[in-house]
């Protein structure tokens, strides 16, 4: 009987077992709970008694009234279209700025500025997003900002108000995740271009081979089962987003929500600002279910290219 | 011929040129940011209202930083918070993530593999923003509390995952199996030969954990709205959407200018924010690209 064999193995390995305990306790309360409890998105959540559990029993059922309510608002389309197309977007350049960027890496004649290059390169991955929110808006004031002042009105261009310009933030955030991104993720691939065997490039040389010649001979086929997991695997998270990026950078302002609102701000704005927790709710299970389809599909595709690639 | 000098493989002299340009340029283009801030919170504010925030300003001054520290308690109390939340969060974070991490790397032990599906679900599926606010709010009732801060990020699937292959590599069975036959217990081997072992692996998995203990606003944005609960990266979120948090009645400027310093107060305060982490930096950043590579290492 497996309920037997369990209790001897508790015996067994006691120790091992207490080892585990306290972070098994506290993902069970962190992770789980709030797991089982994603069947809100299917009530409607009053507060009207004392008790937490009993508010949650005594609200109504309510079935797919709350996902109606999302889907027959313009705002599903709108933060599923931004989430996925800003997604697909820093997956494609930010690997090709990351690889661009390890390659370059890579060829830097002398250690101590290949060091020097790397490190400063490092840096943007440091600073929080409420930081780099303070470094946008000194480019993006309207009154002050670099932007306007320093470039637009050299030029003889009018001031441009950027915090209520919508049809510039999908470059702005473009520019602002490769700003903090790429020296993080070239790293990475730097890792994997410093293992490939320089007997290759020896014999490449000998052969005659230029050097634009070797990258993509040599170190492109290299990196490409790299290239393809660490993309597989994003795509897995493509109904997620940074959150920091959507709310910090853009001041969670309004009137740009229509290109900056993605999944995850909309359902922390239903939640927070407009406390509308039907909505919040029934997105945030949205959310997590299709994320759940999408990741065990791109998990399974890892595992038929690179067995130790998978997630599990 | 000079070429010939040259270690066999290198690019052109030109070529080699080219590249550092480039490096010199992208590498401007990552620090110019945070440069700028840093001369508009010295940047006297008479000259920001006149020009606009600029590399090159008119003139520079120390009254945004006095405008800014005269509400010492309010800076003073965030760091603590910060500091607080960021060392505790990561000795618990780190111990909790051994504790679980080694057994799973046990071959011996029986139930590794239900409990890294245990662990590793949590990368896949949530419940949600909602109901996790709720059991915080209403159900572990710990808003305003530095629980609050630390539990959301002390057990991370992904860390343990890592730590566990870390450990597998780098705990061999045998040491293990011999200290059982010299008569250790469990936890003694835990304690003074898998933590021993695996020390680098526990060194990147604390350098990510108070990384993003420090950074964090994101727990204090739904959980704290009391200003002495306030983390240092939250105070300047709310000083970026009002400089009023800061109660500065007691500041008084030693310049001619009569208006209070708002402008360059904000560049101050992201300055404070930024500051501890780049000063730490060059160490940090020894260690987290080692840190990368030991998260490359397969299981």
């Amino acid at each position: 009987m497996v309920g037997r064999s369990f209790i001897r193995e508790i015996r067994k390995n006691s120790a091992l077992f207490a080892l585990l305990l306290p972070a098994f306790v506290i993902v069970l309360v962190n992770n789980y709970i709030p797991m089982l409890g994603s069947f809100i998105a299917f009530k409607d959540i009053k507060y009207t008694k004392p008790g937490f559990i009993q508010n949650l029993i005594a609200s109504p059922w309510v079935g797919f009234k709350n996902f109606e309510f999302l889907f027959k608002s313009n705002a599903a389309f709108i933060i599923t279209r931004n989430t996925i197309l800003y997604n697909v977007l820093f997956m494609v350049l930010g690997t090709v700025l990351a690889v661009l960027l390890a390659i370059l890496l890579n060829e830097v004649t002398g250690k101590r500025k290949a060091k020097l290059y790397q490190n400063l390169t490092f840096i943007p991955y440091f600073i929080s997003y409420v930081a780099v929110a303070y470094l946008v808006y000194a480019f993006l004031s309207f009154n002050y900002g670099l932007a306007n002042h320093g470039i637009l009105k050299v030029f003889g261009i009018a001031e441009i108000d950027w915090y209520s310009s919508k049809q510039y933030w999908p470059l702005i955030l473009t520019i602002i995740v490769m700003w903090k991104w790429t020296g993080y993720n070239a790293v990475v691939y730097l890792a994997g271009i410093t293992g490939i065997n320089s007997e290759y490039f020896e014999a490449a040389q000998i052969d005659g081979a230029s050097k634009m010649q070797q990258i993509r001979y040599i170190t492109l086929p290299f990196l490409a089962p790299f290239i393809i997991i660490m993309n597989l695997l994003a795509l897995g998270r493509i109904f997620y987003s940074d959150f920091g990026l959507f709310f910090q950078t853009t001041m969670n302002i309004g009137a740009l929500y229509d290109t900056t609102l993605v999944i995850d701000t909309y359902v922390y704005n239903s939640l927070a600002v407009t406390g509308e927790l039907g909505m919040a709710s029934a997105a945030g299970f949205y959310q997590a279910v299709v994320g759940l389809v999408l990741v065990l599909t791109s998990n399974f595709v890892v595992k038929k290219l690179d067995r130790d690639s998978a997630l599990f | 011929m000079a070429a010939t000098l040259r270690p066999p493989g290198a690019i052109s002299r030109k070529a080699e040129f080219v590249i550092h340009i480039f490096f010199v340029l992208y590498c401007l283009v990552c620090i110019l940011p945070i440069a700028l801030v840093l001369i508009i919170s010295f940047t006297d504010e008479g000259s920001i209202m006149r020009n606009g925030y600029s590399f090159f300003p008119e003139s520079l001054n120390l009254n945004a930083y006095r405008f800014v520290l005269s509400d010492t308690a309010a800076i003073f109390r965030s760091y603590s918070v910060s500091g607080i939340v960021t060392l505790s969060g990561t000795l618990f974070g780190v111990l909790l993530t051994a504790a679980y991490a080694y057994p799973l790397s046990r071959n011996d032990f029986a139930y590794r593999k239900f409990f890294a599906f245990f662990i590793a679900f949590t990368m896949l599926f949530n419940g949600g923003l909602v109901p996790w606010y709720i059991l915080y709010v209403k159900g572990l009732v710990i808003k305003n509390t530095y629980l609050a801060l630390i539990l959301p990020q002390v057990v991370n699937g992904f860390y343990v995952i890592i730590l566990r292959t870390f450990m597998q590599h780098n705990i061999p069975k045998e040491v293990v199996e011999s200290a059982k036959l010299d008569g250790a217990g469990e936890f003694r081997i835990f304690f003074q030969i898998a933590l021993r072992l695996a020390m680098p692996g526990l060194a990147t998995v604390a350098l990510f954990l108070s990384l993003s203990y420090w950074n964090d606003w994101y727990n204090a944005l739904l959980f704290i709205d009391q200003k002495k609960m306030f983390p240092l990266q939250y105070l300047m979120y709310k000083v970026n959407a009002s400089i009023d948090v800061l109660n500065t009645s007691s500041f008084v400027s030693n310049t001619a200018d009569t208006v209070r310093p708002s402008e360059s107060a904000r560049m101050a305060m992201a300055i404070l924010g930024i500051g501890p982490i780049i000063m730490i930096y060059p160490f940090l950043q020894r260690y987290l690209v080692k840190g990368l590579t030991v998260g490359a290492v397969k299981g």
